[in-house]
């Protein structure tokens, strides 16, 4: 990419010396990445297909009764033929998908909508609320999942106590005691082909809404600016009402910013581990279980290891599939953006 | 190949987000009272709830109550260290102090931080400079496991690390695994998967794709009429490289040093995979032990305090480097 002329002359000194050194700068990277990345992924590949448990770790791969199982994991992973309780993998992956499409399908338009509230001409405190609503975005995710916890805890729990709180405002004193992470009875007896969403699923999305919702602000907050100020004076010199220049003017023109942020949001959602597992751990019974979570519960404790594999292998096309569709729509709009 | 979609030219919008003008003096329209006063109160909603767990935790954390809260307390009574002190001295029942447990943390986080660092800035030049066969297929090796779930490659190389043991066959023989084994059971010395060494090395496989892309993508950016100035001046590429290009990099390389800090800083599933021993435990996952089924024991006002000392750093980071590092999210972070 260095343009001709530098080119021609770095060409001339040392033509074979500048067919190497790209691939030398790249040695160091490619060294590292075959020992814990490549051979690892190969490994997991052959893992996959044999039945490795914890009593071949002393010896591993050399173990005499290892057996080459063929496809048997990847067909107990589908077909529910693992000697593990609650887990069914469709059921497990459509609660995956929801849990990621429901929480952007939330913080995007709170995130948009605080953004243009925050954009009000004439607001006082401006930037004191800025700078207050930005707090969730600095905060390390584990700290705010164990944080959040301990408030749905069902004794001693913030969110109990604030109910409790209410409920004596209007003349009831008995304490809440509402076991938010581990009532098993779903709130609503629908919603999802594969079954109902637990009480749990309510609370981790109230938890992860606080967490969520500031970074799509601040990418709104960023897409307001770039927008003319006149394209709303000349809208209202048309008579354009309000909520008319919000729906023609202000949303068409976040959408090249906002929907690239929706789907970072949505991968983040969908891989969310941390999270998860230290909110609820999938809990409970596996109703809140993601495929990471599960995946990680396979090796470090039921420790089905050549499971454990294939399961990830069949993440890794998920992801795969996950990618490629949300990368088209990400094209789609920089085509939309640039016309 | 990778979304670069969102607004990479944007670099300020965190500083944006905070000094833009929106005052409205452009247009001479002043809020009616009556808006400003809706707006006023829904703004404070907001503030509330952003606020409500933030004032939650720093009042428990205050508080000398070892006892579990039995009411809503969210603005602190007291201001008590106690709970800080005790979690300076001793946080969990486990054998270890805080300082070890600091110690650990900050050896991975810096650690692997580095190593990814060094490693990586070569092939981001590499790939970002030079036109060679192959050089799409080498990219898309490096950049596939972005797409993974960061615990997607957990299970080999646990057992990769876990078949790297040192063992004493008594007799003043040592024998290291896979290449050797005692003839008899010896006494086990050493389990690299036990060890902070061999968390580090499986976090850095997780750590150098991000690396390698981050860098590329600022490389990208950086003009290349200088170091095309200094190949016809008669500099030789590796000059180029280190006298021009990585001092203008500096800064980038620093802002990825700092984002990989925050992620391996909050680093809590291969730690938890890996270590069994308590002195090799670090932040993240003590945070873990003192909340939910095993934290029976631990008063709330510890935990609080532990919780608040984690964020601490990843907060200041967060703080100083606000500018680059929204730019570096947005542009990276794909990974869960």
């Amino acid at each position: 990419m260095v343009s001709a002329t530098a080119q021609m002359k770095i060409k001339k000194r040392s033509n074979l010396k500048r067919a190497i050194f790209p691939y030398l700068y790249l040695l160091p990277a490619f060294i590292v990445m075959s020992v814990i990345t490549f051979y690892p992924l190969i490994y997991q590949v052959i893992l996959s297909f044999t039945n490795f448990e914890t009593k071949h770790l002393m010896l591993g791969m050399a173990s005499p009764d290892l057996e080459n199982v063929g496809i048997q994991n990847y067909k107990d992973i589908v077909t529910g033929g693992l000697p593990v309780q609650n887990f069914e993998f469709f059921r497990v992956l459509v609660y995956n998908i929801w849990w990621a499409v429901s929480n952007v399908a939330v913080h995007v338009p709170a995130g948009v909508f605080i953004a243009v509230l925050l954009n009000v001409k004439g607001l006082w405190f401006k930037r004191i609320y800025r700078a207050i609503y930005i707090l969730p975005v600095v905060i390390p995710p584990i700290v705010v999942a164990t944080v959040w916890r301990n408030i749905f805890d069902e004794q001693y729990g913030a969110m109990n106590q604030f109910l409790t709180m209410l409920a004596t405002l209007f003349g009831d004193g008995d304490p809440v005691r509402i076991r938010w992470l581990f009532e098993y009875s779903p709130p609503i007896s629908w919603l999802l082909p594969t079954g109902a969403l637990p009480l749990a699923y309510y609370a981790m999305m109230i938890a992860n809404f606080w967490l969520g919702w500031p970074f799509m602000t601040l990418v709104a907050t960023g897409a307001l600016q770039s927008i003319p100020g006149d394209l709303y004076e000349a809208a209202a010199i048309d008579g354009a009402s309000n909520s008319q220049q919000f729906w023609r003017i202000t949303v068409p023109l976040l959408r090249p910013a906002m929907v690239p942020a929706a789907i970072y949001g949505f991968t983040l959602s969908f891989n969310l581990f941390n999270f998860v597992y230290f909110m609820t751990g999938g809990g409970p019974a596996r109703s809140t279980e993601i495929l990471v979570t599960f995946a990680y519960d396979l090796v470090r404790n039921l420790r089905l290891y050549g499971v454990a594999a294939a399961f990830a292998v069949i993440v890794f096309f998920v992801a795969l599939v996950v990618f490629l569709i949300t990368n088209r729509m990400t094209r789609a709009t920089e085509s939309y953006s640039e016309i | 190949m990778t979304s670069t979609s969102i607004t990479p030219k944007k670099k300020n919008i965190f500083v944006r987000f905070f000094t833009m003008n929106t005052s409205g003096e452009a247009s001479g329209r002043e809020l009616p009272l009556w808006r400003q006063i809706l707006l006023q109160v829904l703004t404070l909603i907001i503030v509330a709830q952003v606020m409500f767990p933030i004032m939650y935790v720093v009042t428990l954390s205050f508080s000398s109550e070892s006892r579990r809260p039995s009411s809503l307390e969210i603005f602190p009574k007291e201001i008590s260290l106690v709970a800080y002190k005790q979690v300076l001295d001793r946080p969990t029942a486990n054998p270890v102090t805080f300082m070890e447990l600091l110690r650990n943390s900050f050896t991975l986080s810096v650690g692997v931080g580095i190593v990814a660092l060094v490693v990586a800035v070569t092939a981001a030049y590499a790939f970002s400079r030079f036109k060679f066969k192959m050089r799409q297929v080498l990219m898309i090796l490096v950049f596939i496991p972005l797409l993974m779930p960061a615990i997607g490659l957990a299970t080999p190389l646990f057992l990769l690390m876990n078949s790297f043991r040192v063992f004493d066959c008594g007799d003043g023989i040592i024998a290291i695994q896979p290449f050797l084994s005692c003839a008899s059971t010896g006494k086990l010395l050493f389990n690299m998967r036990d060890s902070l060494l061999g968390v580090g090395i499986a976090m850095i496989s997780g750590a150098l794709p991000f690396a390698v892309w981050n860098l590329k993508g600022y490389l990208d950016t950086i003009p290349e009429e200088l170091e095309e100035a200094a190949a016809i001046d008669g500099a030789g590429p590796n000059q180029v490289f280190f006298r021009i290009v990585l001092p203008l990099a500096a800064p980038q390389l620093a802002v990825t040093f700092f984002l990989g800090f925050i992620g391996h800083w909050q680093e809590f599933a291969l730690p938890w995979l890996f270590l069994t021993k308590p002195q090799s435990y670090t932040l993240a996952m003590t945070l873990y032990n003192m909340t939910g089924q095993y934290a029976n024991a631990i008063p709330w006002n510890r935990f609080a305090a532990m919780a608040i000392i984690v964020a601490a750093p990843v907060a200041v980071i967060y703080i100083a480097l606000q500018k680059q590092i929204v730019s570096g999210l947005t542009l990276g972070g794909v990974k869960g």
